[in-house]
């Protein structure tokens, strides 16, 4: 059943690779953070009550919900057009991913290691490398955000595979997550959104060296 | 008593964002420096003792940890002139403060911190309050940054973390689950090589953001440039330090174990690649705080590579930590009084500083020739140890590349120091400049001497605790 889900999870980068639409994206964001959830339900079987409830919150209440819903906002608030503008045509996206994919299987299978899950490490792999893929192919601030929203859950989904040993792992992998994305998202995006009307990283080209 | 530390420090930092009386803030600053001096004293008399389970008082940790109180005080009070001059509200004075002081803080928790993951918490929050100081001035400029640091350190922190995980596959090896460097160290022979090797390249490349290596060094450059310059002393000199704590302890695991050929050959060549690329911009670059930052860019590299050659090298790399920060932090605090003659960052405006403020126009001279590591500059002493041990290292090739690397370096900061202090600016109207008392450059002269007497003369307790701090290394 993690199988089936991880693999879920995994199909999800393919579509994210060639959604056209930034709403998409918050979508497939959203449905992330549920998927996570269910993983963590099914994963971790020695869970004390509070240490769920802190996942749950983490993952249901702050990936699948705040996050989108304050993304959306964003997008409404400050007008952003609605395509993701990326470098790349959609195609070379789905290759490279899959590219990332495959690359990161090849990279699993060459581990001997009972310890691990291989799954779970190829998913964390691929969604951390896809996550920098992201940042890298696309022009908009918001997508770089959520670029690196992925590689969030890449790094959950990495935690939850050494967390059934150190508990103590996811914990601050959440609180990671939950301090770095309302840094970014709460200050910064809000504010770069005001003063930066239409929100381009060609337009953050201002500190130069000479 | 570091608990007494912890909660005294944040209570002040948020009595420092929430008052808005002028007397208070300073009363508030005060009683912080008088703590940590106070903190700084007691930790000095309890080496190798362990409180609150994560902290441990070790040498590296309590070395650093006085030249972090050094530097704070004279951070404060240029920043106590710096919010005069510019006119600050009472608002923006707190939250400047208080960002202040709890990155002090939280800096120095980060030091002496005994568990990888209480290091990484700490070099979060150092990061949440330098992008606060960063966007000190709100205006666009800053807030691009603030943006750049932001992302780019959260994504630097998302790698150690990974590192972190990895790390903990690896122990799983060795039968443990206990995360503290000291653990790890015991247990250093049987942790995993392959795990040990993804976990010290993530750990490594996430820390190169604070310490400012290749690849993670971009954010550091914007930061320093745009927080206001004493909050860029604390940023170019002891955050710096705080990047070099969190890969100098992972490298003391891994240099037990037989991966540590490999970890040399992966700081040598990040180090390598750091120098060059300081090179590069040093030669182009026209914005005054940007240079100064590329040099700290440049000794971090130095310092590297004295890590990697080993032998001496690891004596010279902490001691040139130390004396970096001196310097650097001195010739940030100097800035300000440049800029309030020129009010430009640009060395086109900027000139003949000798005519306008003699005293500060010795303290940039001294810096410089401190800087770029010239006799009697305690940096080059350290820098002269470092050669020396690449030499006996063998890496004859990479020695005579670094020296060449290094003689541009000189030519490019020369040129536009001498450029500042002599060559007078065409259609540059003097009728406006204030006048500069000398008693504001004092802090920086004191501090400058202290980077030659460490350097040339270093009494018998620094050394005993530079040694210990690198007795774990192989030899």
């Amino acid at each position: 059943m993690v199988d089936v889900l991880l693999i879920t999870f995994l199909i999800t980068l393919f579509y994210m690779a060639i959604a056209n639409r930034l709403l998409t994206y918050i979508r497939v964001l959203a449905f992330q953070g549920v998927l996570l959830f269910a993983v963590v339900f099914i994963q971790l079987q020695e869970i004390s009550t509070l240490n769920l409830v802190l996942i749950l919150l983490e993952t249901i209440i702050f990936k699948s919900l705040a996050v989108p819903i304050f993304l959306t906002y964003v997008l409404k608030r400050n007008k952003i057009t609605r395509e993701a503008e990326p470098f790349f045509p959609n195609f070379v996206s789905l290759i490279i991913t899959t590219f990332i994919v495959v690359v990161t299987i090849l990279l699993s299978n060459s581990i001997k290691d009972t310890h691990l899950d291989k799954i779970f490490f190829v998913v964390a792999l691929s969604t951390l490398f896809f996550g920098l893929y992201i940042i890298a192919s696309r022009r908009k601030i918001i997508t770089h955000v959520m670029g690196y929203m992925v590689i969030e859950n890449g790094v959950f989904v990495l935690s939850l595979a050494v967390g059934n040993e150190m508990p103590m792992l996811v914990n601050l992998g959440i609180m990671l997550d939950i301090f770095a994305s309302v840094l970014i998202l709460g200050i910064f995006l809000n504010k770069i959104g005001d003063v930066f009307k239409d929100v381009d990283v060609s337009q953050l080209t201002s500190l130069k060296d000479y | 008593m570091i608990l007494v530390y912890l909660i005294l420090g944040f209570l002040i930092g948020i009595g420092l964002f929430i008052n808005r009386n002028k007397t208070i803030n300073n009363g508030l600053l005060v009683l912080f420096l008088m703590l940590q001096a106070v903190f700084t004293v007691y930790s000095c008399y309890r080496i190798n003792v362990t409180e609150l389970e994560y902290f441990t008082f070790d040498s590296l940790g309590i070395i650093l940890l006085l030249t972090l109180s050094v530097i704070a005080i004279p951070s404060v009070i240029h920043s106590g002139i710096y919010i005069v001059k510019h006119n600050e509200s009472a608002q923006s004075r707190g939250v400047y403060f208080s960002a202040l002081v709890v990155l002090i803080i939280s800096i120095g928790a980060g030091y002496l911190a005994n568990h990888i993951a209480v290091t990484w918490i700490f070099t979060e929050l150092t990061t949440l309050c330098a992008s606060v100081l960063i966007y000190h001035h709100r205006n666009k400029l800053a807030l691009e940054g603030t943006w750049k640091y932001v992302f780019i350190c959260a994504i630097s922190i998302t790698f150690v973390f990974i590192g972190i995980l990895f790390l903990s596959l690896s122990l799983e090896h060795a039968g443990s689950g206990d995360l503290t460097f000291k653990n790890l160290y015991e247990n250093s022979k049987n942790l995993n090589p392959f795990w040990l090797r993804l976990a010290f390249l993530f750990i490594f490349t996430g820390f190169t953001a604070k310490l400012g290596l290749v690849p993670m060094f971009t954010a550091g450059i914007d930061a320093k440039d745009l927080a206001p310059a004493p909050a860029g002393a604390l940023l170019a000199s002891v955050l710096m330090s705080l990047g070099f704590v969190g890969i100098f302890r992972m490298y003391i695991v891994i240099a037990n174990t037989p991966l540590h050929h490999w970890a040399n050959l992966v700081i040598g060549i990040a180090a390598f690649l750091s120098l060059f690329v300081a090179t590069v911009y040093m030669i182009k670059v026209k914005n005054i705080k940007r240079m100064l930052a590329y040099s700290g860019i440049e000794h971090m590299g130095l310092v590297m590579l004295g890590v990697a050659a080993g032998g001496v090298g690891y004596y010279a790399a902490v001691l040139h930590v130390v004396l970096h920060a001196f310097v650097k932090s001195s010739i940030f605090f100097q800035y300000n009084q440049l800029h309030r003659v020129f009010q430009s960052k640009s060395i086109y405006h900027v000139g003949n500083y000798f005519k306008y403020n003699a005293t500060g126009a010795m303290v940039l001279l001294i810096g410089f020739i401190s800087a770029t590591a010239m006799p009697p500059s305690g940096l080059f002493v350290s820098e002269f140890l470092i050669f020396k041990a690449l030499f006996e290292a063998h890496h004859i090739f990479i020695l005579i590349l670094v020296l060449l690397l290094l003689t541009m370096i000189i030519w490019a900061f020369g040129k536009n120091i001498f450029k500042i202090l002599f060559i007078s600016v065409v259609d540059f109207d003097d009728s406006n400049v204030p006048v500069i008392s000398p008693w504001e450059s004092v802090s920086q002269f004191v501090l400058l001497a202290a980077a030659i007497y460490l350097g040339l003369n270093p009494p018998a307790e620094f050394v005993q605790l530079i040694n210990d701090s690198i007795s774990l290394l192989p030899r």
